[in-house]
């Protein structure tokens, strides 16, 4: 639930989610859920020449399971928040 | 099914505003369907209605009908809202018959699988 709660405070922010395929695609977090699915709107495919059948795409659903990396805008973060978070949750748990 | 209350659908990323909408579902194993969104669940298991397979090789594609299909959620890598005014693909791309795509389709695993056979016959040489 940490993480859930962790993306539900960078809705509306700029991110980068890189796929396991190695697609990446940048655009703004328009929601997430415990699956740590992810919608994203306004995207922009990273490297746009290598995926031609992306051009038409503005906002997409990405299944959680398929994720490896969020990049994150390095001032969406408040280190310390997220430091007492998971202490929190590595006591509760 | 339970029904989401208002704060799950806040920020439960509900695949129902993309209902009726023409979709292009990416695969796990690198298919690219499309087709307009019929039904979905929890597991992000998927139907859609005509639907076809847009195979690109280079810059040739072809859009292979399906009809209706189900999608196990487990295969699926992304689903992509597609814009109608925009450009579903760039300009200088060809549109060939299914047929051709099919021989370009071989024609390029056979490539990619000489240099695959040719990389293995120069590893005894150690180069790197």
């Amino acid at each position: 639930m940490l993480f859930f709660s962790y993306f539900k405070e960078l809705v509306g922010k700029e991110v980068t989610v890189e796929l396991k395929n190695d697609l990446a695609i940048r655009g703004t977090l328009h929601s997430v859920d415990q699956y740590l699915n992810i919608k994203l709107e306004n995207i922009r495919v990273v490297d746009q020449d290598k995926y031609p059948h992306m051009l038409s795409v503005r906002n997409c659903f990405i299944r959680g399971s398929v994720v490896r990396y969020v990049q994150l805008p390095p001032d969406g973060v408040d280190i310390d928040i997220l430091h007492d978070a998971t202490r929190r949750e590595a006591r509760g748990g | 099914m339970s029904w989401a209350g208002p704060e799950d659908i806040l920020f439960s990323t509900s695949l129902a505003s993309y209902l009726d909408k023409k979709l292009l579902v990416l695969l796990r194993d690198g298919r690219k369907l499309l087709g307009i969104l019929c039904s979905f669940d929890q597991f992000a298991n998927v139907v859609l209605q005509g639907a076809c397979e847009r195979v690109i090789v280079g810059d040739l594609y072809c859009d292979i009908p399906l009809g209706l299909y189900v999608i196990r959620g487990e295969n699926v890598v992304l689903i992509g809202e597609m814009d109608s005014e925009r450009e579903e693909l760039p300009a200088h791309m060809i549109c060939v018959s299914e047929s051709e795509i099919r021989r370009a389709q071989k024609a390029e695993r056979d490539a990619t699988d000489l240099k695959g056979s040719m990389r293995k016959r120069m590893e005894f040489l150690d180069l790197d």
